[in-house]
């Protein structure tokens, strides 16, 4: 049983700290700009993509994982330009996005699934840069993820403090009132787009790298993973300032990840795991409002 | 002669063009304000007073005219251009604050209105003292509360912020949309202070639309009786100070040949 445990929490670390990037990417969308955006579902598997496709084409994994990050920022510049130029529906344009994007990932990949075994990624570069070995390598990505996550949630929670941050937080609260104060909101929602599915590419491009491969469907329902990471931490920590936020949202991931582990190792098949996704988002959905009904 | 700070000429806009439901709800409108004219605007039941602030705001396109802004024509400009220029607030304060953030990033917000949005902190600690400054002259208490949520206020604090917001960088235009018509009296009474007050200190040219006629009648040096889309009348100088409302309602009477309905509007103060 205490192996069993450990194994557990090994892997909700592993799996939550590469999910924390989804997490503030979809914190952004869903929470700051407040529309569930559907270009998640195919920025994720864009950002394991073009990492597979850049390393197994001898690209450096630093190299590789940027060029992710910067792909999931075009796509999410793309759904916020057919929203804001073409004046279609936000949700509509993520539509949109999502599935042309579903043709470039298999363009980009070249077929539906990239094997990553034998290149070398970024966490074995970083495990070999440490001297460490092998069988470190789970540690060293639990690790270097954290590192990373840490930088990007102070980093998120640092920009929106600053005035421009101010101005895309305003953007999905109060559009009238922040253009009547001189912001071009189509510029907003681009910036907040563009990081909020850079973030999310980056997930993809680790989670590939940590799996071995990418795959065509990697990215199937990751929005409602997101989602559901971002109420969870919602509903046990509150909202009350934005560095809360961004750490509730983090620890949302992680105890996420722990309950789907949990439900794989009771018994639930893989195939299940959609639906469990989907009683949980429920169940974060619902959770304040049965608390805030009279008793 | 002062220069005129806001200049309207036959701005017009008519709803429902070509249909038998036609609306004309600016009738070629023509309107000048010199520097720091503080003009109310009171009329009927659509007389085109929320029309007219709203073409200047650039809430809505005029079909027809120009509209010049210290000389400068804004008749097509987007909202987010002339923002530099007017501040605006309307009857629900929800529109003009963000109720998620705080009171000091909505005031960081507005001090930034019209410049660039760059990367620097919002809300630093020279800034924060001066916010604290400014609503301590408000008299509400809110320079305790710089970091509470818009939202947690009540609607005259908040319209109060909104007051704020919308002076705090000197604009060279301040319309005013039935601001007080959600208050309670007394409220209304104190945000109204506020207003008078920020507008003498910041010499704001000011356009003020609202249904009161007694307050129509207190404060600004010009009062326009709009009607049909149309300006009826103007009263000004010591005319204006000797007006009562009795005066007002039987001008526009003789002006319009109707009798002055308004649901909302107050025959007393």
């Amino acid at each position: 049983m205490g192996t069993q445990l450990q194994a557990l929490i090994v892997n909700m670390l592993e799996q939550g700290a590469l999910a924390g990037f989804l997490g503030l990417g979809v914190l952004i969308s869903f929470r700051f700009f407040r529309f569930p955006d559907l270009t998640a579902e195919g920025s994720y598997p864009l950002g394991g993509a073009v990492a597979a496709a850049l390393l197994v084409a001898g690209i450096d994994p630093v190299l590789a994982t940027l060029a992710a990050i910067a792909a999931g920022m075009v796509a999410g510049m793309a759904t916020a330009l057919i929203h804001t130029k073409l004046r279609i529906n936000n949700i509509v344009a993520g539509i949109i996005v999502m599935t042309a994007l579903y043709t470039v990932n298999l363009r980009v990949m070249g077929s539906a699934n990239i094997s990553l075994l034998s290149v070398r990624t970024l966490f074995d570069e970083a495990t070999s840069a440490l001297g460490l070995g092998v069988h470190s390598e789970t540690a060293v990505t639990i690790v270097l993820t954290f590192v990373l996550l840490a930088l990007a949630g102070a980093a998120l929670a640092w920009f929106m403090h600053t005035d421009l941050g101010l101005a895309v937080r305003a953007t999905g609260e109060n559009q009238a009132m922040i253009r009547s104060l001189g912001v071009n909101t189509d510029r907003t929602k681009l910036i907040g787009l563009g990081l909020s599915n850079g973030a999310i590419a980056l997930s993809g491009a680790l989670v590939a790298q940590d799996n071995g491969f990418a795959d065509i469907g990697m990215g199937i329902g990751i929005l409602v993973t997101g989602a559901a990471a971002v109420m969870i931490g919602e509903a046990l920590f509150g909202d009350g300032s934005i560095e809360r936020w961004v750490i509730a949202t983090v620890v949302g991931v992680l105890i996420y990840r722990f309950l789907v582990a949990l439900a794989l190792r009771v018994g639930l098949a893989p195939v299940d795991l959609k639906l469990i996704t989907a009683a949980l988002l429920l169940l974060a959905l619902a959770l304040p409002r049965l608390r805030a009904k009279p008793a | 002669m002062t220069h005129a700070m806001l200049a309207l000429h036959g701005v017009g806009k008519t709803y429902g063009a070509g249909t038998v439901d036609v609306v004309r709800a600016l009738d070629r409108v023509s309107l000048t304000l010199s520097a720091g004219d503080f003009v109310t605007v009171i009329g009927s039941n659509g007389a085109g007073k929320s029309t007219l602030l709203n073409a200047i705001a650039g809430l809505m396109l005029p079909d027809s005219g120009r509209i010049e802004l210290d000389n400068t024509d804004i008749t097509a400009a987007p909202m987010h251009r002339r923002a530099a220029l007017i501040g605006r607030i309307a009857q629900n304060p929800l529109e003009t604050t963000c109720a998620s953030m705080s009171i000091a990033e909505n005031l960081a917000m507005a001090v930034q209105r019209g410049r660039a949005h760059g990367l620097r902190r919002a809300v630093t600690a020279a800034r924060s003292a001066e916010f604290r400054e400014r609503l301590a002259a408000v008299g509400l208490g809110l320079e305790q509360r710089l970091d509470a949520r818009v939202g947690t206020l009540s609607g005259g604090q908040r319209q109060a912020v909104a007051l704020l917001m919308a002076t705090i960088s000197g604009p060279r235009l301040l319309l005013l949309d039935e601001h007080l018509a959600n208050l309670d009296p007394r409220t209304a009474t104190v945000v109204m202070a506020l207003t008078g007050r920020l507008i003498a200190a910041g010499q704001l040219t000011t356009l003020m639309v609202t249904h009161n006629m007694a307050e129509a009648i207190r404060w600004g040096n010009r009062l326009l009786m709009m009607h049909a889309g149309r300006i009826i009348f103007e009263i000004g100088g010591a005319e204006k100070s000797a007006l009562t409302v009795d005066t007002l309602v039987r001008r526009f009477h003789d002006a319009s040949g109707t009798v002055l309905i308004d649901d909302r509007v107050l025959l007393a103060s």
